[in-house]
């Protein structure tokens, strides 16, 4: 998978290495933020463990393996609280076999505290694990995350087949606090046949509204 | 004359003693000075079942008829037995037993030991007797025991023999009356008028003509094959109840704890060691707590592949302990490995760092453990164009084998024509991401009677669709679905907010399977 994306002083980019990233939902029942993290994914290090509470189960459904590629190797795991899926998350992070730990959350639960999240970004530096917090209907409150991201769906690109059908899925990704990164709003465009994940400054507006597939009808300005 | 050396346990009060101790623990035991009975309905009103000691002095006896009793004795307490609860815990306090040896079995009202090989462990086997005895009324039971070479005898000895008796030449049974020979009524009552009062009377008769007097194949009303079991001339086998393990290790505590987990590593890493010498691993692994009072706790894990990794496996027990009664503490703790597979030496690589399987399969078993085996999955792929049946749970240890997506049928060459070109292979069709547990149903805008969805509210909100796709038509699969499921028409659409949702109409206009087509949401695009 390839990313382009602007390379920090470390020189790390979005996907690799071991970080604690978090991922906002902006609507409530939304896989934006889902397809996001999806993409950032490093391919054929080992199964991602996706661990989802009982309400993000309700409300967004499970991860469908069709609509994720057959390539992908993926354990998921339903349990009931948020706390399970803290333990089992940091649980994960110990084993170095796993490619991945996509935690999703929703609301605010007590547990998923400061400290929590800053064992989880502990473990998963020490295992060089990649681990993901989705969270939905959540406020951003402190954390340890490396990355925090806020995830908007955007306007699809033009389908090169049928001009009324969606295309391919854009986002707003937003990068509101990272610890070694500038932070800033991208427009993220996935292609599924490619499996690359690009990264445009939302910055030029204008240039994007060229390529949009929508008439009359532009991504709003952050 | 065989080796083995069983031990009869019998438990004449444990009724009354079972009710006693439930009374004493909800703070209202009875003076030892009343007269208790406890009754089970009979034929013809109620029957007496045990009787305690102050009413045994009285002159109760069990079996009697409750009214009877009452007009012997007035001060009377009735309560009812609990036939049902005594078996229970019974069959509870047979694996009780299995802390002083591995074989027990329940038997009437009481248990059989096989102590064979297990009573230098205590000293000999009166230091045993003393040991079980005392260990059964510091949980409250009176037992009366006695060990003997055959299952027969010591039952024998322990109901009609003296106080703990050690028997090893079954000679010692022919003092004995007849009713040691676990008869029913009837051949009691038929010996007894053939003037046969004892055991060895019995024994003493040419087995010619008891043969031909008795020929039953019940033992029970056949004394001659009563008497042979005792005797050990015929074999009778101890049926143990539950699952018998071949490693075992334990830790026996002077005093009671009440919590068990400091103990789990060394018990692990005895546990491993055993099964390294045979280079054996376990894929379950069982852990008993003794209680003092005659109850126990067991708990069992499992693993995805053999192991003998004492690390991991007490690991498996992380959380398990917590929610445990521990009542006056735990005094003996054991732990098994059940389900034993072969397993060599696995070579450790020169650089370090584990197997990648490993390291897998410990952490399923950790998780599976923690929150049970059904909550992990690892779909696969399944040929189905219904959606919920395209993948399958899966097996978690193996990675999924992508199957080839369902091919169109080849079309249909006539003669004469030239050969159609070859189709390109089929582009994927666009799958959500997130497929919902349960489609929920939506109220949709859409021009009928097919016509593609304009506006749809779902959990009460509206959604006006800007872009759509479809539809992409999904019949049911007959060979599956009950006879008038009705087919989907699939539409891929986008709302202006930029959402991308998979929504379903089910059925169309007038299709004979129900009245106007239904919509709903399935899942959800990235």
């Amino acid at each position: 998978m390839q990313i382009m994306v602007h390379q920090s002083k470390s020189g790390r980019t979005a996907a690799s290495g071991g970080i604690l990233s978090e991922a906002f939902a902006a609507a409530g029942a939304d896989a934006a933020a889902a397809g996001f993290v999806l993409a950032q994914l490093p391919r054929g290090r080992g199964p991602v463990l996706w661990l989802q509470d009982r309400l993000t189960r309700k409300e967004v459904g499970a991860p469908y393996l069709p609509g994720l590629g057959t390539a992908r190797d993926i354990l998921i795991m339903a349990l009931t609280r948020p706390v399970d899926v803290l333990i089992a998350a940091e649980d994960g992070l110990r084993c170095k076999a796993l490619g991945a730990v996509v935690a999703e959350v929703w609301g605010d639960p007590a547990v998923l505290d400061f400290t929590v999240t800053k064992r989880l970004a502990l473990r998963s530096e020490v295992g060089n694990v990649p681990c993901w917090l989705i969270r939905y209907a959540a406020s951003p409150d402190l954390s340890a995350a490396r990355d925090r991201w806020r995830v908007t769906a955007l306007a699809s690109t033009l389908n090169p087949d049928d001009a009324m059908a969606p295309g391919s899925p854009r986002w707003r990704a937003e990068l509101f606090r990272s610890r070694d990164r500038q932070p800033g709003s991208w427009v993220a465009g996935h292609d599924r046949a490619g499996d690359t994940l690009d990264l445009v400054a939302a910055a030029s507006d204008e240039a994007l509204a060229e390529s949009d597939g929508t008439t009359g009808r532009r991504p709003q300005r952050s | 004359m065989t080796g083995r050396r069983i031990v009869s346990v019998w438990l004449p009060q444990f009724a009354m003693e079972r009710w006693q101790k439930a009374m004493a623990r909800l703070g209202n035991a009875p003076s030892e000075d009343l007269p208790v009975v406890l009754a089970i309905q009979g034929p013809h009103g109620p029957v007496i079942h045990a009787v305690n000691r102050a009413a045994r002095m009285a002159g109760v006896q069990s079996g009697a008829r409750v009214v009877d009793m009452n007009a012997l004795c007035p001060t009377l307490k009735v309560e009812y037995a609990d036939p049902g609860g005594d078996q229970a815990s019974l069959e509870k306090l047979v694996f009780w037993a299995r802390r002083w040896c591995p074989w027990t079995a329940q038997d009437g009202d009481g248990l059989l030991l096989d102590i064979s090989g297990s009573q230098h462990l205590w000293g000999g086997e009166a230091q045993m007797l003393a040991e079980i005895e005392g260990q059964l009324s510091l949980a409250g039971y009176s037992a009366r025991l006695a060990v003997a070479p055959t299952p027969g005898a010591a039952w024998a000895l322990a109901r009609y023999g003296t106080v703990r008796q050690v028997c090893h030449d079954t000679a010692d049974l022919r003092p004995l009356p007849m009713a040691a020979l676990r008869l029913e009524a009837e051949t009691l009552l038929l010996l007894h008028r053939l003037g046969l009062k004892t055991i060895g009377a019995l024994a003493d008769l040419p087995r010619l003509s008891l043969t031909r007097r008795f020929s039953r194949t019940n033992p029970a009303a056949n004394p001659l094959l009563r008497l042979d079991q005792a005797m050990g001339r015929l074999t009778e086998s101890l049926s143990c109840p539950g699952e018998p393990a071949d490693f075992r290790s334990m830790v026996r505590l002077p005093e009671p704890i009440f919590d068990p987990t400091h103990f789990l590593p060394g018990l692990c890493q005895d546990l491993c060691n055993l099964l390294a010498v045979q280079n054996k691993g376990c894929r379950r692994l069982r852990l008993t707590l003794y209680r003092t009072d005659g109850d126990w706790f067991s708990e069992v894990v499992a693993t995805s592949t053999a192991t003998r990794d004492d690390r991991h496996l007490a690991k498996l027990f992380e959380g398990k302990l917590d929610q445990i009664e521990a009542g006056f503490g735990f005094d003996l703790i054991t732990l098994e490995a059940l389900a034993v597979e072969p397993l060599a030496p696995a070579q450790a690589r020169l650089e370090g760092g584990e197997e990648d399987t490993l390291a897998l399969a410990q952490l399923i078993d950790r998780l599976s453990s923690r929150f049970g085996a059904r909550s992990i999955t690892r779909p696969a792929p399944r040929q189905s164009h219904v959606p919920e049946r395209a993948q399958t749970r899966g097996d978690v240890l193996t990675a999924p084998a992508p199957v080839k997506a369902l091919a169109a049928p080849a079309p249909l060459r006539i003669a004469g024509t030239p050969p159609a070109p070859v189709p390109k292979p089929p582009v994927p069709t666009d799958r959500p991401i997130r497929l919902l547990d349960h489609a929920e149903e939506i109220g949709v805008l859409y021009a009928v009677p097919e016509g593609p969805p304009a506006q749809f509210v779902w959990r009460r909100q509206t959604h006006r669709v800007t872009r759509y796709e479809g539809p992409e038509r999904i019949a049911p699969e007959w060979w599956h679905d009950r006879p008038g499921t009705r087919l989907r028409d699939y539409f891929k659409v986008e709302d202006e907010a930029g959402r991308r949702f998979w929504l379903y109409r089910e059925g169309v206009q007038e299709d004979g399977r129900g009245g106007d087509p239904r919509w709903f949401l399935h899942g959800i695009f990235a």
